[in-house]
């Protein structure tokens, strides 16, 4: 695990939906060393604090990093108004990532909400073996959808308002296609009931998961210990630390 | 020719006074992929207890204006865990390595002093001042009879130098410092967070689970500078002066107080860099002040 810190320009920006913004960030590093799943620690100008936001993806040849987040707070606020050519102070990549399947294998991706911008790197590698499951609140919030689909993934949207796609949770999703044949490995992110379901339904079915977890940070890099999150490690519950030992956990060792 | 940046506490030479806070820099290895530990006076190193404590549940960090409320609550593996997996790290390296001692009763203040006195530590950081454990921490820290206990015990136990490591939520710091150096410490660090609370109102609970934290961060320099000032008048141990140093002028600022070394914890998370900045910026400000020896600056104020 490598990481830096530095200034980049912001290259393209955009709103994909209300309040959730696209950043393609040149900083080719941080590009050559990321792994899907990793985050980057980004700076907010005013702000004792950088928020970690997942990597959406990464491509290593043209030396970009592209973070999709939502606007929770006065520091993304602050940040959503970033203007291209601006610089953004970095400290990435950091973390663990997801595992990734080997050829020919097919992998289950999950998303929910602002969960779903990290799976997007997760199925690159396995385009068409990919099923690519993503939730959002309603018809409005949903974004990526054309980029899964570009990739080759076998794409399904749910929304809990029924407003576009599956009617409910991405849970309901995954039963289904879990029933239409295995997988080697289901990645996941978004909220904890959300990975709570998922995983059950892949230990159900004996299927790998990873899961991505969220806690607020401080340092990002595993020295000031503030990221607790539960987990199990040779049969003992203890505080692991989303940044340094995750934010990719397998599925069974956290507790939700 | 350059500037000479070296100083010593309680016998103990830093190649330069900058060293990074406890609870902010692990075990050092964090950092150290950016650069190398070596730069630095000193580590102080993630405050240890007898056994291993799994610290708060989360949420354990809160943003504030100018700064951040932390309540880890002394997560760390314990002592055995630090010598066998983490020390072997350092020991051999050109950093001052400083132990942050914590405990809940003198005997494991005690048993922990012991158990590291043979060890590759060049100094204990004793931390009577942490916030955010429900027995011993600040509660030892608070008391000047409790205090000087802790202290004089320790000192029986061990020949490393002992830096008293203070909490600023008291009524009178100053009394407390010379309590402690009455009992036997060859130094003092100050100051650790203050106590504060922040309250989500949307949910009606505080933001940390452990209900209040420590601020740190810029936020509270102004209140560092002035109980350095205060303790660096009344006792004559060295001073280590901390909270919310973000700058090199902070650091010069807090060195006039009455500092002999500073620490930097806070900055670290937005800056990593910031010890280096600030090194940097102090020999630069020397330079250009004609000032040859760091320690020409320590309590330098010439106060009203």
């Amino acid at each position: 695990m490598a990481y830096l810190q530095g200034s980049f320009p912001l290259l393209a920006r955009c709103e994909l939906a209300p309040g959730v913004f696209s950043f393609t960030i040149s900083c080719p590093e941080i590009a050559a060393q990321a792994q899907a799943g990793q985050f980057v620690h980004v700076r907010v100008e005013g702000f004792t604090l950088r928020r970690p936001i997942s990597i959406c993806s990464f491509d290593r040849a043209a030396g970009t990093v592209r973070i999709v987040f939502e606007v929770r707070g006065r520091g993304t606020e602050r940040l959503s108004h970033c203007k291209t050519g601006e610089m953004l102070d970095l400290l990435g990549p950091l973390g663990n990532g997801f595992s990734a399947v080997k050829p020919g294998e097919k992998l289950i991706v999950v998303g929910g909400g602002i969960g779903v911008p990290p799976m997007l790197q997760a199925a690159k590698a396995a385009g068409a073996d990919a099923t690519a499951i993503i939730g959002f609140r309603t018809a409005g919030a949903v974004i990526l959808k054309e980029e899964f689909e570009a990739l080759g993934c076998d794409t399904r949207l749910a929304t809990d308002d029924g407003s576009a796609g599956y009617h409910g949770f991405v849970t309901g999703l995954l039963k289904q296609r879990l029933a239409e044949g295995a997988a080697a490995l289901i990645c996941a992110c978004g909220p904890m009931p959300m990975l709570k379901g998922v995983v059950a339904l892949a230990d159900e079915y004996g299927i790998p998961s990873e899961v991505s977890l969220e806690e607020r940070m401080g340092c990002g890099i595993g020295a000031c210990l503030v990221c607790a999150c539960k987990t199990v490690k040779d049969g003992r519950e203890i505080y692991s630390h989303v940044c340094k030992d995750g934010p990719v956990f397998n599925g069974n060792e956290v507790v939700f | 020719m350059k500037p000479s940046m070296k100083v010593t506490i309680a016998g103990v030479e830093l190649k330069n006074p900058v060293i990074t806070a406890s609870g902010c820099c692990g075990y050092g290895r964090e950092y150290d992929r950016l650069y190398p530990m070596e730069k630095l006076g000193g580590i102080s190193l993630k405050g240890m207890t007898l056994e291993e404590r799994q610290g708060n549940p989360p949420c354990r960090i809160a943003e504030t204006p100018s700064g951040m409320l932390n309540s880890v609550g002394l997560q760390n593996p314990g002592v055995e865990a630090f010598l066998r997996d983490e020390l072997p790290n350092l020991t051999g390296r050109d950093v001052v390595k400083i132990a942050n001692v914590a405990g809940s009763s003198i005997e494991d203040y005690c048993a922990i002093a012991e158990r590291l006195d043979g060890s590759a530590v060049d100094m204990l950081e004793v931390n009577i001042s942490c916030p955010n454990v429900k027995h011993g921490g600040a509660s030892f820290g608070a008391d000047c009879t409790m205090a000087s206990q802790v202290v004089s015990e320790m000192r029986r136990r061990t020949k490393k130098p002992l830096m008293v490591k203070l909490t600023p939520n008291v009524t009178d710091i100053v009394s407390i410092a010379r309590a402690v150096e009455d009992a036997g410490a060859d130094a003092v660090s100050l100051i650790n967070t203050v106590l504060a609370m922040r309250i989500d109102i949307k949910t009606r609970r505080p933001v940390l689970h452990n209900n209040v934290g420590g601020l740190s961060g810029p936020a509270v320099f102004p209140i560092a500078v002035r109980m350095v000032w205060q303790v660096a008048n009344a006792v004559k141990v060295p001073v280590i002066g901390m909270g919310g140093i973000e700058k090199w002028q902070d650091a010069i600022e807090m060195m006039m107080a009455g500092a002999q070394a500073i620490q930097i914890g806070a900055a670290l998370f937005y800056d990593p860099y910031t010890p280096l900045r600030v090194l940097e910026g102090m020999e630069r400000w020397m330079e250009q002040n004609g000032v040859s020896d760091i320690n020409e600056i320590v309590g330098a104020v010439r106060p009203w």
